[in-house]
């Protein structure tokens, strides 16, 4: 790994965590940085103790009795903001801006496509399906949701699949032909449902129903999914140079596809489950950050993972902040932002951006 | 040593090579000649199994390469195919590097490193090594992607028209660095146009028409005008080459200026 990547995965880290703390502090309630801060600390203090007294149940006994270790200067309910509101939010939107455009990263290597997004191949609108069932028939939207994406990958992977092999082309078309039937159904039940406002509503996408337990489902399906698909990076880069050359140098390509595909499919599936259809993140952050770092998914990777969680964490303060008490669907800030900064960046740099 | 017994070969019903046998040994270049579409490029493809043969078998050192892993064969057969442009910015270390995929497990070592730079010296391209593959000229790509072949440490080295592209400088630097590696036990084998080059630079000759080996031996046994004209369908005449102490093929055309009055 070239040594310049390395300094940019590390600085986008500290971005992350500044984005983090800071917009934990922005809201339409203010409290101080310092404040905020020293809630954080305390809550992560205590965490850490909830867990190794889990494990040392006697040991700790004592400390937890002592400490508090930074005098209470707040009162409850801030701390209730903090803690219970804000940071699972924006711990939450971190989550999926990091799916997000981790697996829009993975599919524009695998499909070797610029237009290559998360939702390419019809999972948006399995996911869409999904939830607008659950709120015509007042199922669980996150599981139903989750459960459309999935059921759309695995139909779509078996469409395309010829003799054991899957071309990316035929990944493509019958990617779009299913997501546009998947579409029309989704128009059909908003058609006829009594409260079509709702399904539009999550369809542009937004945070607003964040808590701690959509956190840490989608937490470990996230991380888990993300830090499997850098295993592949070194077999994307190779890929790149075509898949005929990368049989040459010994990759087995389907199983490559196949993996990235399903790890893909994941994250962005547990991502979409809980935000709706955030658009534009999974597109654009990983060309922003091939023009910065180049096209070594290895560096590539990490650097689009952390830079997306950074661009949703400030889109997502900006869209619950900008107006007061109206929740903007943060899908619009996304998109408002990053095209006019992606063209920007096309304009400076002419030459083409993918093969 | 790589060993071809009775294969045929080609993509679902439309049989491509029909019965091909050849041996090819340490230190010998192998040249394959025939027309566009006479199988090739098949045959090649069936040697490192990325296309399965109907049947008949490929042998590597006397394994079976359908008993082998395709990691397994990217060890020992190396293929440099016609690289016209690579269009992503890697460095050209990235792309040499590229070369070591079958043995990277995680990340790369020192020694990776190492037979890296080495591959690089022997094709001349170390004073590349942090330039971007997207701004090399041909000659300078197609070096780096031998490069990439010599980093996997191949036994067999096989190439499909590695200089139809070049300039006649490129494709005698090209032919040479082959040559070499070939003296120094490598397993070779090439597809080539040019037939005077393959005349000069090749031990043995195989021609192939229409998936069929229909002549296999010493470039004076197979470059013969008869032959030829029956794989290429013109007429040649073939003179011993004095300067080379080789073969020169001279296609016999109408003197233009002739026809054009």
């Amino acid at each position: 790994m070239a040594k310049p990547g390395k300094s940019v995965i590390l600085i986008l880290a500290l971005l992350l965590l500044a984005a983090i703390i800071s917009n934990t502090a922005i809201g339409s309630t203010s409290i101080s940085p310092d404040i905020t801060t020293k809630i954080l600390v305390t809550e992560i203090i205590n965490g850490a103790l909830d867990i190794t007294e889990k494990i040392f149940p006697s040991a700790t006994a004592n400390i937890l009795m002592a400490n508090p270790f930074i005098d209470k200067t707040w009162t409850d309910s801030q701390e209730v903001i903090i803690s219970d509101i804000r940071l699972p939010r924006v711990l939450l939107a971190a989550l999926v801006g990091a799916a997000l455009s981790t697996a829009g990263c993975a599919m524009q290597g695998l499909l070797k496509n610029p237009m290559a997004d998360p939702y390419i191949i019809g999972m948006s609108s399995g996911a869409a399906l999904g939830a607008s069932l659950a709120f015509l028939l007042m199922l669980p939207v996150q599981l139903l949701s989750f459960i459309g994406a999935v059921i759309t990958i695995f139909v779509v992977y078996n469409i395309s699949k010829i003799g054991g092999k899957v071309p990316v082309d035929t990944l493509l078309l019958s990617g779009i032909a299913v997501g546009s039937l998947l579409a029309a159904f989704t128009s059909l039940i908003i058609f006829i449902s009594h409260s079509p406002h709702q399904i539009i509503f999550w369809l542009m996408g937004g945070l607003w129903t964040a808590n701690w337990d959509k956190v840490k489902i989608t937490s470990v399906m996230i991380i888990f999914g993300i830090l499997v698909l850098y295993r592949f990076a070194w077999s994307l880069n190779v890929m790149l140079l075509g898949e005929e050359q990368a049989q040459y140098l010994g990759i087995n390509i389907e199983q490559v596809k196949r993996y990235v595909l399903v790890l893909s499919a994941l994250v962005t599936a547990a991502a979409v489950s809980v935000s709706g259809i955030i658009g534009f993140v999974g597109l654009i952050i990983p060309h922003i950050m091939r023009i910065i770092v180049g096209p070594d998914h290895r560096i590539l990777f990490p650097a689009s993972t952390l830079m997306g969680a950074v661009f949703l964490v400030l889109c997502d303060t900006f869209s619950r902040t900008i107006i007061d008490s109206v929740e903007l669907p943060v899908g619009i800030v996304t998109a408002m932002f990053g095209a006019p900064f992606f063209i920007y960046l096309l304009r400076k740099r002419r030459q083409s951006l993918y093969a | 040593m790589l060993e071809i017994r009775d294969l045929s070969a080609g993509y679902g019903h439309r049989h491509v090579l029909e019965h091909i046998s050849l041996k090819a040994s340490e230190g010998e270049v192998v040249g394959i000649i025939g027309s566009n579409g006479s199988g090739k490029t098949t045959l090649l493809k069936t040697i490192t199994k990325v296309l399965e043969p109907i049947s008949g078998t490929v042998l590597i050192d006397g394994t079976d390469v359908n008993e082998m892993q395709s990691k397994e064969i990217a060890k020992k057969v190396a293929v440099v195919s016609q690289v016209i442009s690579i269009n992503f910015e890697f460095t050209v270390e990235d792309i040499v590097l590229m070369g070591r995929t079958p043995y990277i497990k995680g990340s790369e070592t020192v020694e990776d490193i190492n037979i890296v730079r080495d591959a690089m010296e022997k094709t001349n391209t170390l004073f590349l090594k942090d330039r971007l593959i997207t701004q090399l000229s041909g000659g300078e790509l197609q070096r780096v992607i031998i490069a990439r072949a010599f980093a996997q440490n191949p036994k067999i080295l096989l190439l499909d028209e590695p200089t139809s592209h070049l300039d006649i400088t490129n494709q005698i630097d090209i032919l040479n660095l082959i040559k070499n590696a070939s003296r120094k036990g490598m397993v070779v084998v090439a597809v080539i146009h040019d037939l005077n080059l393959a005349a000069y630079y090749c031990d043995k000759i195989c021609l192939l028409q229409d998936g069929e080996l229909i002549s296999a031996g010493t470039p004076e046994q197979v470059l013969t005008s008869s032959n030829i004209e029956r794989a290429f369908n013109i007429t040649v005449k073939v003179i011993p080459n004095e300067i080379t102490n080789s073969l020169y093929v001279i296609p016999v055309l109408e003197p233009l200026h002739d026809t054009l009055h």
